[in-house]
This record gives C-alpha cells, sequence and structure tokens, in this order.
C-alpha cells in the first residue's frame, strides 16, 4: 500500500505516493531521478548519500521517505546557484579533491555542514567532520584542501 | 603550446560535482526490471534442492533462474584469462566459475539463483522466498591448511587444492647454499592479509537485449569494457560480438576489481534475452564484500642473507597464494609473474628463488587488487631490509643505499637484468631516496626519537624503497607468460573537418582523469587548444578496440597508441599542406597549429589542411580524403616506476594507539604530464597501502564466513586516521615509449605498507619483537609493550 509524501527538493515540491519502506535515498533516485546522491553501502558508514534536510546534513539512507513528508530537502543538483558554483564545487575543481567522483556529492555536502558550523576551521576539525565519509581515491589530502579552498573563498 | 607538464584543471570534473555524473545504477531504461541473487550463506555446501514455487507467486516476480536454468542452456562460466601450469608441465586446475552454481556453493556468497521482478524491493522480497536446501560441509579459508593432506576439498577434481605450483629465479639449490653459507641471514614468516578493494561505487549490470536489431547491450561498472565483450561472446554465452555492445560508463573506482568479468554481467545479459526485457543488478555492499575479487592473501616464508660487510647475497621466498574459490580473470599472474618477477627490487642481489603454490579455498576470488602482486613482493623485500638493518645494527637508510643497483638510464646504458626474468627500462635509485632523508630530516628525527624516550611517546621511522612494473607488454612476451589476450592498446584521432578533435582511447577512466591528461597530450602534440579535443572512451561502439585500464597502464600505453596516430595524421596533414603551399613536404615545419615552409611566412592552419582533406577539391593526387587515423601500441617493454617512501609513527604506551605523524614520499614515474593528477594518484594509493598496514583485513571464521563484511566491521582509513601527505619526484624518463612516462596509479599502494610496518617496529626496537601481523592495532601494539 502507497503512502502520499509532500517533499521539497531543491526548492521545489513533489507530491508522491511511496512504499512506506522507501527510504529517502531512493525516493531522490527513482522517483524524483536525482541521481546525483549516491549509495555506496547498507549500513549508513560511507557517506555517499549524504544530502541536506532542512538545512543539515543527513545520510539519506537512514530516513525513510516518509519521515521527510513535509521536510525541505537540499541535494548536490541544487547547490549552484544557476551557472555559478557553490565554493565548494569550486573547491573541490581548483584543488583536485575528486577523482572518480562517487563520493563527491556527498562529500560536498557534508562538507557545506562542516562550514556552516564552522566557517575557519583548522585541517584537524575539517578531518574530524569528514569522518562519517568514504574516499577511496583521494586519501582524502586534496578533499581538505578543497574544503580549505572553500572557506577561505567564502570568507572574502 | 605546453599543456604536457602544466596541472590542468580536470575537463571532467563539472558533472561530478554538479550531480550529473552517470553510472550504472543511474541508468534507467525503458520496460526495465530489477534482478536480486539469492547468495549461499555457507562457505561450502551441497545444493540438495531449489524450490522457487512460492517465490514466483510474488508480487511483481518476472522470472527466477537457478542454475538448472544455466546448466541447461549449456553455459559453462566466466573464464580465467591467464594459463599458469604447474611446475611439472602439468596444465593448470581450472574449474568451471559458474553463472549460478547448481551442485554445490563453493563461497559464502556464490550465487544459487536469479529473481527478476518490476522492483528491487520485489525482488529482493521474493528472494527471501526461495527455498534451498543445503548440505553443509566443512569449509577451508587458509591457504596453507588448504594444502595439507585431508583439507576441505574445494573441486572435487582438484587434489590438495593446487590450482598450480611455479619457481622462478636462480636454482633453489644454488639460493638455499649460499643462504646456509652466510654471515647473517634474516627471515621472517609473514602473512600479507587479504584486503577487500571497496570501490565506493558498488558494481552494477545492466543487460539489455533489443530485439528490434538481436543485439545486446551490456552497461556495467568495468574497467575494461572490450575484454569483457570478448570474453562474454567469446567463452561464456557464445554470442555474435558484432551484436553485443559493451558500455562502461562511469566508474566509481576500480582498484582493480571492476577488472574482471563477473557472473552477474553475463548472468543479466542472458537473461534479458530470456525475458526480452533490461535487467539492472546493483550490487549492495554485502554483496561487494562477498563477490567483489579480494587483494593479497598470501602467506610467506622468506630469507635473505648477507655478508658481514652488509652486502645482500640471496634471497629466497615460499608462498602460498590464496585463489579464493575460483580462478577470476586475471588471478594467476598476480603471485607469480607479478609478484616473483619484482623480487629483484632495487637491490643487486645475485642470487634469488622463488616458489608459489596457488590454492583454491571456500573463500570469495583473489585477483589483481591496486598494485597486484608488487605490493606483496616489496612488502617481503621491504620488511627484511629494515629487520635485517636491525638485527645487524645497521641504519636501514644506508643499508638500502649499499645494496642499490647503480643508475642506468636504458639508452646510453643497457636495462638492468634482473635474476627474476625482467630487465629493467631505466633507474636512477640513490637520489629517491636521499630526497626522502632530506624532506624527513632524518638526523633530526633521531634526536627527536631519543628525545621522547620515557615520555610515554614511542617514535618510529620506516623506509621502503621499491620498484613495480607497469604497462606490462609487448604482447607476445606476456602471451609466453600465459596472457591469454593481448596486452596492446587502440586509439583513434578522428579530425573533423573544422579541425576539432575527438580521440577514442581503448584505456578507461574510472578516476584517473584520461579526459584531461590524454587531452593535454593530443593539444601539445597537434599544437592546437585544448577545448579543441575530445576524449572518448568505454563504449564499444565507439571505441573499435581496448585493452581497459589496470597495471597503470594507460598513459605508457594508450597514450602511446594515441602519439602514434596522432603522428599519422601530420604526416598526411603535411602532404595536404605541402600542396596547397605549392612547397615540397621536406621543407615544411610544423608548430603551433600550422605548416610553415621553412625560411618564409607562407604557411597554412591546420584547420583549412583538415577542411581541405574533407572537402578535397585542390587535393594532392591519389591521396585518399579525411584526416582519421587508428593505431595499435604494442610496447617493447614493462616500465619500471620506483620510489622511495618513509613514515613517522608515534605510539602512546598508555593506549597502544597507532598514530602517522607524517608520511614522506618520493616517487619517480617518468615523465609527468599532469602533475596535479599524478599527486592525487600517488595520494590515494598511500592511503590504501597505509590501510592495509594499519586497519584492513578480511576475517574469516573457521566455518567460512566473511564476519567483518560490512562497513560497520571493515575498517577503512577516514579522513582523520591520515595526515596530508608531504610528497615530491624525481624524473627518470621510460627510454622505450613516446612520452617517456611509466605509470603513477599504483606506486602509493606498493611503496607505503612496509614504511608503515617498518616504522612501527622501529618504534617497538626496544620490546625484543621483529614482526607484527598485519594490520596493526591499538589492541596489537598494547600487547607488545604490556607483555600480553
Amino acid at each position: 500500500m502507497k503512502v502520499p509524501v509532500s517533499i521539497t527538493v531543491n526548492g521545489k515540491q513533489y507530491d508522491k505516493m511511496v512504499e512506506p519502506r522507501m527510504l529517502l535515498v531512493y525516493f531522490l533516485r527513482e522517483e524524483l531521478a536525482l541521481t546525483g546522491t549516491h549509495i555506496g553501502c547498507d549500513t549508513s558508514s560511507c557517506g555517499a548519500c549524504t544530502i541536506h534536510l532542512d538545512g543539515k546534513a543527513l545520510k539519506s539512507c537512514t530516513m525513510l521517505a516518509v519521515q521527510a513528508n513535509g521536510k525541505s530537502v537540499t541535494t548536490i543538483e541544487g547547490m549552484a546557484n544557476g551557472e555559478n558554483l557553490h565554493p565548494l564545487q569550486e573547491g573541490f575543481h581548483m584543488e583536485h579533491g575528486l577523482q572518480c567522483g562517487f563520493c563527491t556529492p556527498g562529500m560536498i555536502m557534508c562538507a557545506a555542514d562542516i562550514l556552516k558550523n564552522n566557517p575557519n576551521p583548522t585541517e584537524e576539525e575539517i578531518r574530524h567532520g569528514l569522518e562519517g565519509n568514504f574516499c577511496r581515491c583521494t586519501g582524502y589530502h586534496n578533499i581538505v584542501k578543497s574544503i580549505q579552498y572553500a572557506a577561505n573563498k567564502m570568507a572574502s | 603550446m605546453t599543456y604536457i607538464g602544466s596541472s590542468v584543471k580536470r575537463v571532467e570534473d563539472k558533472r561530478f560535482i554538479t550531480g550529473q555524473g552517470n553510472y550504472t545504477d543511474d541508468i534507467v531504461l525503458p520496460q526495465m526490471t530489477y534482478a536480486c541473487m539469492v547468495r549461499s550463506p555457507h562457505a561450502h555446501a551441497e545444493i540438495v534442492s531449489v524450490d522457487i514455487a512460492h517465490a514466483e507467486q510474488m508480487d511483481g516476480v518476472v522470472k527466477i533462474f537457478t542454475g538448472k536454468d544455466t546448466d541447461a542452456a549449456g553455459i559453462g562460466g566466466v573464464p580465467c584469462g591467464w594459463q599458469v601450469d604447474f611446475k611439472n608441465g602439468d596444465t593448470m586446475k581450472e574449474p568451471p566459475h559458474p553463472l549460478l552454481v547448481s551442485d554445490k556453493a563453493r563461497h559464502a556468497g556464490d550465487a544459487v539463483a536469479m529473481v527478476i521482478a518490476e522492483t528491487y524491493a520485489q525482488a529482493k522480497d521474493a528472494a527471501e522466498m526461495v527455498m534451498v536446501e543445503y548440505n553443509v560441509l566443512p569449509a577451508v579459508t587458509n591457504a596453507k591448511v588448504a594444502r595439507a593432506d585431508g583439507a576441505p576439498q574445494v573441486h572435487a577434481d582438484v587434489p590438495n587444492n593446487l590450482a598450480f605450483d611455479w619457481e622462478l629465479g636462480n636454482p633453489r639449490e644454488e639460493v638455499d647454499a649460499a643462504i646456509a653459507a652466510a654471515h647473517h641471514v634474516t627471515t621472517l614468516e609473514f602473512i600479507n592479509q587479504r584486503v577487500i578493494c571497496n570501490a565506493i561505487e558498488p558494481r552494477s549490470a545492466i543487460g539489455h537485449f533489443d530485439t528490434a536489431y538481436d543485439k545486446y547491450t551490456l552497461y556495467t561498472s568495468t574497467q575494461n569494457p572490450h575484454l569483457i565483450r570478448l570474453l562474454l561472446c567469446a567463452f561464456v554465452l557464445g554470442l555474435p560480438e558484432h551484436k553485443v555492445r559493451v558500455v562502461g560508463p562511469d566508474v566509481g573506482g576500480g582498484f582493480g576489481s571492476k577488472i574482471f568479468h563477473y557472473t552477474e554481467e553475463a548472468l543479466v545479459i542472458w537473461g534479458s534475452n530470456q525475458i526480452k526485457r533490461p535487467i539492472k543488478w546493483t550490487a549492495e555492499r554485502r554483496e561487494s564484500f562477498m563477490t567483489d575479487a579480494a587483494g593479497r592473501d598470501h602467506i610467506t616464508t622468506a630469507k635473505m642473507a648477507f655478508d658481514k660487510d652488509g652486502n645482500v647475497l640471496a634471497l629466497s621466498a615460499d608462498t602460498y597464494a590464496n585463489m579464493g574459490a575460483y580462478l577470476s580473470t586475471f588471478a594467476p599472474a598476480v603471485p607469480t609473474y607479478l609478484h616473483g618477477t619484482l623480487l629483484q627490487g632495487l637491490y643487486t642481489t645475485p642470487l634469488i628463488n622463488v616458489s608459489v603454490d596457488a590454492v583454491f579455498t571456500n573463500t570469495t576470488a583473489v585477483d589483481a587488487y591496486r598494485g597486484a602482486g608488487r605490493p606483496e613482493a616489496t612488502y617481503l623485500l621491504e620488511r627484511l631490509m629494515d629487520t635485517a638493518a636491525l638485527e645487524m645494527g645497521r641504519d636501514p637508510a644506508e643499508l638500502r643505499l649499499q645494496n642499490f643497483i647503480a643508475p642506468f638510464d636504458g639508452v646510453e646504458q643497457e636495462g638492468y637484468q634482473t635474476q627474476v626474468a625482467l630487465q629493467y627500462d631505466s633507474g636512477n635509485y640513490e637520489p629517491v631516496l636521499k630526497r626522502g632523508l632530506e624532506m624527513v630530516g632524518y638526523e633530526q628525527f633521531r634526536a627527536d626519537q631519543k628525545a621522547a624516550e620515557g615520555t610515554g611517546k614511542l617514535l618510529g621511522i620506516g623506509f621502503s624503497t621499491y620498484i613495480e612494473a607497469c604497462g606490462i607488454a609487448p604482447s607476445a612476451v606476456v602471451g609466453a607468460l600465459g596472457a591469454r589476450a593481448g596486452l596492446f592498446e587502440s586509439a583513434q584521432v578522428q579530425v573533423h573537418p573544422t579541425g576539432k578533435v575527438s580521440v577514442y582511447s581503448g584505456s578507461h577512466s574510472h578516476g584517473q582523469g584520461h579526459e584531461t591528461s590524454f587531452a593535454q597530450v593530443v593539444a601539445d602534440k597537434m599544437g592546437i587548444p585544448m577545448e579543441d579535443v575530445e576524449i572518448i572512451h568505454g563504449d564499444s561502439d565507439a571505441v573499435a578496440f581496448g585493452m581497459g585500464t589496470y597495471g597503470s597502464r594507460s598513459l605508457a600505453v594508450g597514450g602511446s597508441a594515441i602519439v602514434k596516430s596522432i603522428e599519422k595524421v601530420l604526416e598526411k596533414g603535411a602532404k595536404i599542406a605541402a600542396h596547397l603551399l605549392e612547397a615540397s613536404v621536406d621543407d615544411l615545419d610544423y608548430a603551433e597549429g600550422k605548416w610553415t615552409v621553412r625560411g618564409t611566412d607562407k604557411s597554412v592552419a591546420f584547420g583549412d589542411v583538415s577542411l581541405t582533406a574533407y572537402v578535397p577539391h585542390n587535393y594532392p593526387e591519389g591521396l585518399e580524403p579525411g584526416l582519421d587515423f587508428s593505431s595499435f601500441y604494442d610496447p617493447a617493454n614493462f616500465t619500471y616506476p620506483f620510489g622511495c617512501h618513509i613514515c613517522i609513527v608515534e605510539i602512546d604506551t598508555e593506549t597502544g594507539e597507532v598514530k602517522i605523524k607524517r608520511f614522506i614520499a618520493v616517487d619517480d614515474v617518468g615523465n609527468v604530464i599532469n602533475p596535479m593528477i599524478v599527486d592525487g594518484q600517488i595520494h590515494g594509493g598511500l592511503a590504501q597501502g597505509i590501510g592495509q598496514a594499519f586497519c584492513e583485513g578480511a576475517i574469516y571464521d573457521e566455518s567460512g564466513q566473511l564476519i567483518n563484511g560490512t562497513y560497520m566491521d571493515y575498517v577503512m582509513p577516514r579522513a582523520d586516521d591520515l595526515p596530508s601527505f608531504e610528497i615530491d619526484r624525481t624524473v627518470t624518463p621510460c627510454p622505450h615509449n613516446p612520452l617517456g612516462v611509466k605509470g603513477a596509479g599504483e606506486a602509493g599502494c606498493i611503496g607505503s605498507t612496509p614504511a608503515v610496518v617498518n616504522a612501527v617496529m622501529d618504534a617497538l626496537k626496544g620490546y625484543g619483537i621483529h614482526d607484527v601481523e598485519m594490520p596493526i592495532t591499538s589492541q596489537k601494539v598494547w600487547n607488545i609493550i604490556h607483555g600480553s
């Protein structure tokens, strides 16, 4: 039996019928075709599915779509302002903070939360803030630099 | 123009940072169905019966296939692509790897049935209702145990589970005699533990049979689309190759695990023709742990013998290599031609013998994982070196410097012939170690180490000076070593009438940034802006042929194929230019996108020549129209990157916690096209190599269950486990390819692991131990310090 949900995603309201067991990440990927949010594990360990729910970073595999009813979601597709990239998107590009790109959306969404709470983090604070997100390509070295780049850009 | 050598930002980034990457699981086809595999929960069990009656009636179920169906269709299973025969000449044991097992499950995760439904949730629901009766058998997971008489037999017709045995180097008696007579012998018995590749994108495959064209399309998360097509067509399903398209779209990391042809790829293709609808299968992470080919898993005894002055006299190594339950695509090559052949290292060791037993166990197949054999060889040599230095009271850096092979450039001086079959192309080893010592501030470190004594913190430094082999080729040589494929690469350079260029490469990028670094090469060599070049890869309908990306081969082999095609384009272009300029080809120079008559200001631009090639009104007589060339490049030799990795650890004596304080890497990967991308490759490799040393490792229980088969249990490095890396490089060009490049993808992972372990051993040298098993957990270290 499907149930109705109304979820605002990247500023647009979507009214859909979903199975009560559907996870939010599947709602985004399958119902809305927003495939920038990725699934890397079954245990909420990898962070590839990180989005913002009412402005806070959240692993979208830890929540049912019905739990997001009436709430506002931002995904990687909603980070740029038209053609203008978010400073974090620019930072990941400028500092080579991505290789295969699979963890990248989750990293950027997580990093946005880090910078929201701490606009001028130390390297240690950035590394601590990223500990819920796996990257297997970069060794995190350039991800740290990408976030520092964005922090500097957002401060100026 | 000088794109080559500059850190051009990646052109592929835009789609990934905006969420527009196109990975296999992102693809949705009309009428698509979803598959869920029913997998054996037992590592070793006879299949008594499979009852699908109830599952078939579940909501949304389209079809369920079992091993009886694939048996009835005459499908033999996925093949192995490399044959290594026994020492006595007997043929390698190569039991079939069925798509769905009907008689016996040989590892936990072996697929018994494929359930296809309208949604994945429905397929998963129904898969739980497939009733399989198992007769559980004793399992064996350890390669040494599996060799013993009376051990469980993984395959009935493989006595003692031995797939093959293998030996290389100087006669064993000579090596043993030298070891027996030596002044000092360092012996290590160690386990190079199994690690799981863990690309963050789980494997995924979509099979689509198009009834309108009688044509199959496989979208799959692969490093290697054309090889998958070849294996699928010629060996698994007997399909006509021209009627099969394989696409490796954006792929979320591979690290080796996505080189191989997997059963699920063949299943979704075969199944899609049975049900005449597309089928998507995407692994859950637990399935990745159970079915992605893993890495390493060696049990080794190694001896290194020295004279009284510290010169290495001889080396012997005996290894049990765990193959898992089946031989994966390149598995036999890994412990042999990618491991035994590297045991010369950077040293002048005059006598070397290596022997390997490749053994079946009730575990997931083992194959190439970043470095593939070379990390195991490096671990063996570099642990021996540091241990020997400790035992002999020598400085580990000095002991290495004393034993290094002298510099040779492969042009003026010949390549270096090893005792284990290879001829190194070019090398200059002292500078990488000396630069590393300089970066680390070696004397100061030793002073700091002494000063830290008694503070509750132990400091340690570990070295690793490694060599590796990339771009393995030429095809005739690897064929003689057992490869069932060529290891060349192809590339097509298609110049459009307007002078824009499409390059079709048989290499496959899954994070390496080929769309950028290959375009840098093309733009420089052709003298045109990078924006005028597009690199196309990963689609067998677009790219005529390819051998894919693994073994750090893409630039050395694939890049060289591109250069070859560019040379052909420019040669033909010069003929057209000469005609337009009414000059002789010999009088033309090509630079910055135009041909100029030498000593004059008469010139014609590349775009005018390309337009003329496609609008050949005023055109050289007898010359074909068009400007479009393909090439196949088969290298003359392997390439041999090398380097020095140095790790500094700090151990808390109260808790046993090991912190990596600094990690220094000086690598020589030959010429560098894009330093930013090369640095990124090194960073990622370092993290994986360090991960093996201090946290990663598959753990099987006695029944054959992988007990840390999730991200909750399998520990991989997170951002706060690692320091920022300090890296530098030297440049010793490869003498035998046109770009002088050697390959950078695996270096970080090959050199780093022993450096970490050596650093821990250096920190713990007061505790009278010479080895500790990886991964080096706080618990193990605490037990050493506190004597339990």
